[in-house]
C-alpha cells in the first residue's frame, strides 16, 4: 500500500459517492422548478403537493452533495498537492470562479426556498427554485471545464523556469469542445436519472393504487422529461465518443479493448479482453468497419492500437471497457423503457408490469453515470493531465500514516451517511405527500 | 507585485469574513448543550441558524478556491502539511452539516440525541483546529524548501497554536451566544443574554493573553513596528471587543453582534497583515517560507479572478444580506409548527 494508491482510492470514493447526490440534486431542481411553475400558473392544489413531496427528498439528497462536495474542493491539496502546485495557475481559478458564481447562489436560494414559503409571494418563491437549478448547472458547468482541462489541456505553456503550467488564454480553456460536450453529456443524464427516480417511486404508489392523481402527474412529468433526455444522453454521448477519437487515441482503444492499429476497424458485439496477452477471447457478432464508423463516422478511418502504445501508457483495459459497455448498453435500455412509457402514457394505471419496471429500474440510471465517470477518468489513466503530467507524479508528499486514516474515515462516515441518507429518503417516499409537516 | 499584494488582502479578508460568518454558527452550535434544556429550545436554535449555515460555509469553499488560484503552491503546501489537521475540520463539517437536516427527520429522542452531539462536535472541532491553523501559520511551520512538512499532527498542538485555537472558540462562543439572543425570545433569550456576558469575560482574558504571547512566540508585530498606521486594526479589535460589552449592558443585541462582527474580522486583519508578505512561514529557514509573491499565480490568472470577484461578490453580498433582512426576525412557536426543524 503506498501513498499514491490510497490516494487515488480515496480521490475515486469521495467523487463516486459525491456523485451519487449530485445528478439528483441537478435533475430534481428542474422537475420541481417545473412543478412549482406549473402550480403558480394554474393554480391547481396537486402541482403544490407534488412540488413539497419531491422537495422534502430533494433536501435530504442535497445536504449529502453539499457536504460531499466540501471534501473534493480540498483533496486537490491534500492529496495531490504535487499536481496544484504545477497546473493550479489554470485548475485553480477554474474551482475558485465555480465557488463564486455557482455555490453561493445554489447554497443562499435553497434557503429560501426551504424558510420562504410564508414569507414570499408564490412567484419570488418559484424564482428561488429554478434559481437553485441554475446555479446547478453553472456549478458542473465549470467543474466541468475544469475536468475537460484535464483530458484536453489547452491553453497554456510549461514555463521551464519555474516548471508550472501557464495560463496563457483563457477562452481556450473555457470554450474547448471537450468541455462543452461533457456538460451536455452530464447534465443531460443527471436528467435522465432524475427522470428515473420520480417514475420509479410514483410507480410505487400507482401500484398501490394510493394518491393516484397526484402521482400520476408526477409520473407524466417525469416521462415527457426523461424521454427527451435519454435521446438526448445518447446523442451527446456519440459526440463525447467523437472527441476521445480525435483527443484521447489511448482512451478509444482501451474503450473498445482495441489492440491493433487498422483502418476498417471492426466492431465486435461481444468478447471478453484478455489484457495480459493483449488479445481479446469469444469474439461474437463482428460489424466490418463498425468501430470506424462509431468512433470517426467514417468507415475508412484509422483506430489505433494499444499495442503502439508503450506499457506504461496504456489505461486499465478490462475496467474501461465494461464500463463503456454497461454505460452505453443502458442508455439504449433507458430508450427503450422511455418509449414504452410514451406509449403507454394514457393507460400507466393499467399497465402494472411497466410500473414494475419502473420501480425497479431506479438503481440502473446510477449505474450508468457512476459507469460514465469511471470511462473518463480510468480511460484517463496512466495521465492525470492527458499527456501532461502522470498521475504518479501528482501526489502528495504525505505518509501512509495520514492517507490511511482519512481513507478508513472517509469509508466509515460515508457509509454511515449514505445509508441514513437512503433509510430517510426510502421512508418518506413510501409514506407519501400527506403528512408533509415535518417539524415536531 | 501590486497584483499579489491585492490578492493577499483578498485571501485575508476572505477567511475574516468566513471567520465572522460561520463563526457565529458554530457558537451556537457549542452552546446549545448548555443554554437549550427542551426539545422545543434545541429546535429554536437550529432555526435560528436554518437559513444561514450553508450560505455561509461557501465563504470557506470560496476561501480555500481563492487559495488555489492566486496562491496554487500556498495551496498546495498549506493543505498537504495540515493534512490530519484538516482532515479533521472536514469530517466535523460534514458531520455539522447532516446534523442539522437529519435530526428533525425522526422524532424519536435517541435519534435527535445522536444528531444534538454531532452539532456540538462538528461545531467545536472546525472552531478550534482552524484556530490551531492559524496560530501556527503566524509562529512558522516546518517545512523544507521542496515544501515537505517536517512534523506530525502533534507539532502543531503546542502552547501558541492552542491558545489561538482557545482564542477563537471564545471569539465564535461569544458571537453565537448574542445571535441567539437576537433570534430567541423569553427565558432561552435571557440565558443566552447572560452568556454572553460571562463568556464576554474569559474572551477578554484570553486575548489579553494571546496578545502578549504573539509578541514572543511570533514576528506578527513587527509589520506594525514599522508601519505604526496598521496600529489601527488591532486597535479597532479592541475597540470592538469594549463595544460588545457595553452593547451588552443596554441589550442592544444587534449592535452588540455587529461589534462582534467586527472584532473577529479585525482580529484576522491583525494577523494576515502581521504576515506580510508571508502566506505560509518556514520555521526551517526564512528562505523556504512562501509569500505572496513567490506562490502566486501568473498576473494573467490574478486578472481574471480579480475581475471575477469584482462582479461576483458585491452581487453575492447583495442577495446574501438580502436573506439576512428576510429571515431577521425571531424565531417563533409558527415557524417551529409548521418548521424544517
Ligand atoms: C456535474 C456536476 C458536478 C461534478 C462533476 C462535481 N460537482 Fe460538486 N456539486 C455539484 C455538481 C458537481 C452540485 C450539483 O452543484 C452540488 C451538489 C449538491 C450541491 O449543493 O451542489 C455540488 C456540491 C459541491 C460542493 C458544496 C457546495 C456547497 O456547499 O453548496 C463542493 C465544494 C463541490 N461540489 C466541489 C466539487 C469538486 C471539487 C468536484 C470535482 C472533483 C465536484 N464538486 C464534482
Ligand atoms: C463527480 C464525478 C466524478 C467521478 C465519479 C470521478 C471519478 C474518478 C475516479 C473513479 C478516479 C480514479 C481513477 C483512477 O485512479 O484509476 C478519479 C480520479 C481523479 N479525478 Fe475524477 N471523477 C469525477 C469528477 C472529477 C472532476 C470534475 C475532476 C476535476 C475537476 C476530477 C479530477 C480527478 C483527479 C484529480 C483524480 C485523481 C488522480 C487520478 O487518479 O487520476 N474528477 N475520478
Ligand atoms: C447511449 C449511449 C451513450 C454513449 C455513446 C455514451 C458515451 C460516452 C463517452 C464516450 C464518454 C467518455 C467521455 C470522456 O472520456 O470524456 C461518456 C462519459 C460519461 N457518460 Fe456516457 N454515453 C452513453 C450513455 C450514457 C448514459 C445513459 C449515462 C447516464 C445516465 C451516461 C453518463 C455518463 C457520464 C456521467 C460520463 C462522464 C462525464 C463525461 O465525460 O461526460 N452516459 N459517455
Amino acid at each position: 500500500m503506498d501513498v499514491l494508491l490510497l490516494s487515488r482510492l480515496q480521490f475515486a470514493a469521495t467523487t463516486m459517492f459525491h456523485f451519487l447526490f449530485v445528478p439528483l440534486t441537478l435533475g430534481l431542481s428542474v422537475l420541481i422548478a417545473i412543478m412549482e411553475t406549473l402550480y403558480v400558473r394554474t393554480g391547481d392544489e396537486d402541482y403544490l403537493r407534488m412540488t413539497k413531496f419531491w422537495g422534502k427528498l430533494f433536501l435530504i439528497n442535497f445536504a449529502v452533495g453539499v457536504v460531499t462536495g466540501i471534501t473534493l474542493e480540498f483533496q486537490f491539496g491534500t492529496n495531490w498537492s504535487r499536481y496544484s502546485g504545477y497546473v493550479g495557475d489554470i485548475f485553480g481559478s477554474l474551482l475558485a470562479i465555480e465557488a463564486t458564481v455557482a455555490f453561493f447562489l445554489e447554497s443562499t436560494f435553497i434557503a429560501v426556498w426551504h424558510f420562504g414559503w410564508k414569507k414570499l409571494s408564490p412567484k419570488v418563491h418559484c424564482l428561488s427554485i429554478w434559481l437553485v437549478a441554475f446555479a446547478g448547472s453553472l456549478s458542473s458547468l465549470w467543474i466541468l471545464i475544469a475536468n475537460a482541462w484535464m483530458q484536453y489541456p489547452t491553453g497554456y505553456t510549461i514555463n521551464e523556469a519555474t516548471g508550472r503550467a501557464e495560463l496563457t488564454d483563457f477562452m481556450a480553456v473555457v470554450t474547448q469542445p471537450f468541455a462543452s460536450i461533457q456538460i451536455l453529456h452530464t447534465l443531460a443524464s443527471a436528467y435522465t436519472l432524475a427522470a428515473f427516480f420520480v417514475m420509479g417511486i410514483s410507480a410505487y404508489h400507482l401500484l398501490r393504487k394510493q394518491h393516484t392523481r397526484l402521482f400520476g402527474k408526477s409520473f407524466r412529468v417525469a416521462l415527457y422529461f426523461g424521454l427527451i433526455f435519454a435521446i438526448g444522453t445518447a446523442l451527446m454521448g456519440d459526440m463525447s465518443g467523437l472527441q476521445v477519437a480525435a483527443k484521447q487515441p489511448s482512451k478509444l482503444a482501451a474503450l473498445e479493448a482495441h489492440w491493433e492499429t487498422e483502418t476498417h476497424a471492426p466492431f465486435v458485439l461481444f468478447f471478453i479482453p484478455d489484457e495480459k496477452h493483449e488479445r481479446n477471447l469469444y469474439e461474437f457478432g463482428t460489424i466490418p468497419s463498425g468501430l470506424s464508423l462509431i468512433a470517426f463516422h467514417s468507415p475508412a478511418a484509422e483506430v489505433v492500437g494499444l499495442k503502439d502504445f508503450p506499457p506504461d501508457e496504456r489505461p486499465p483495459v478490462t475496467v474501461t471497457f465494461v464500463a463503456f459497455r454497461a454505460m452505453v448498453g443502458l442508455g439504449f435500455l433507458f430508450i427503450l423503457l422511455m418509449g414504452i412509457g410514451w406509449l403507454l402514457r394514457n393507460k400507466l394505471e393499467d399497465s402494472p408490469w411497466y410500473l414494475r419496471i419502473m420501480l425497479l429500474a431506479i438503481p440502473l440510471p446510477y449505474l450508468a453515470i457512476e459507469a460514465g465517470w469511471v470511462v473518463t477518468e480510468v480511460g484517463r489513466q496512466p495521465w492525470i493531465v492527458y499527456k501532461v503530467m502522470k498521475t504518479s507524479a501528482a501526489v502528495s508528499p504525505i505518509a501512509v500514516s495520514q492517507v490511511l486514516p482519512s481513507l478508513l474515515g472517509f469509508v466509515l462516515v460515508y457509509s454511515l451517511l449514505g445509508f441514513v441518507a437512503y433509510y430517510l429518503m426510502f421512508q418518506f417516499a413510501r409514506k407519501g405527500p400527506e403528512p408533509l409537516k415535518t417539524g415536531e | 507585485m501590486m497584483l499579489e499584494t491585492i490578492w493577499f488582502v483578498i485571501w485575508g479578508i476572505l477567511w475574516a469574513v468566513y471567520f465572522m460568518l460561520d463563526g457565529f454558527d458554530f457558537g451556537v452550535g457549542m452552546l446549545m448543550p448548555f443554554l437549550a434544556k427542551t426539545d422545543e429550545e434545541k429546535r429554536t436554535l437550529y432555526h435560528s441558524v436554518g437559513p444561514f449555515w450553508d450560505g455561509n460555509e461557501v465563504w470557506l469553499i470560496t476561501a480555500g478556491g481563492v487559495t488555489f488560484a492566486a496562491f496554487p503552491l500556498m495551496y498546495a503546501v498549506m493543505f498537504s502539511s495540515l493534512y490530519s489537521a484538516l482532515m479533521l475540520v472536514l469530517f466535523a463539517l460534514i458531520i455539522r452539516a447532516v446534523s442539522v437536516e437529519f435530526r428533525s427527520q425522526v422524532a424519536s429522542p435517541a435519534w435527535r440525541a445522536v444528531w444534538d452531539l454531532g452539532m456540538f462536535f462538528g461545531s467545536l472541532l472546525p472552531a478550534l483546529l482552524l484556530g490551531v491553523a492559524f496560530g501556527n501559520i503566524f509562529r512558522g511551520i516546518p517545512i523544507d524548501g521542496e515544501g515537505v512538512y517536517h512534523g506530525t499532527i502533534l507539532t502543531l498542538l503546542n502552547p501558541y497554536g492552542l491558545l489561538t485555537g482557545v482564542v477563537f472558540v471564545m471569539l465564535f462562543l461569544v458571537h453565537g451566544a448574542i445571535w441567539q439572543a437576537i433570534k430567541t425570545e423569553g427565558d432561552l433569550h435571557q440565558r443566552s443574554l447572560s452568556a454572553a456576558k460571562k463568556l464576554w469575560i474569559v474572551l477578554l482574558l484570553v486575548a489579553v493573553v494571546f496578545l502578549g504571547a504573539t509578541k514572543f512566540a511570533t514576528k506578527l508585530w513587527d509589520n506594525y513596528a514599522e508601519n505604526p498606521v496598521l496600529l489601527l486594526i488591532p486597535l479597532a479589535a479592541v475597540v470592538a471587543l469594549l463595544a460588545t460589552r457595553l452593547l451588552l449592558a443596554k441589550e442592544d443585541c444587534w449592535k452588540a453582534w455587529f461589534a462582534s462582527c467586527v472584532t473577529i474580522v479585525s482580529c484576522t486583519l491583525f494577523g494576515v497583515i502581521g504576515l506580510y508578505p508571508n502566506l505560509f512561514p518556514s520555521s526551517l529557514d526564512p528562505a523556504y517560507s512562501l509569500t505572496a509573491h513567490n506562490a502566486a499565480s501568473t498576473p494573467l490568472t490574478l486578472k481574471i479572478m480579480l475581475v471575477v470577484a469584482l462582479i461576483f461578490v458585491p452581487i453575492v453580498i447583495a442577495y446574501q444580506t438580502w436573506v439576512y433582512v428576510l429571515f431577521k426576525a425571531k424565531v417563533t412557536k409558527e415557524d417551529l409548527a409548521q418548521g424544517a426543524y
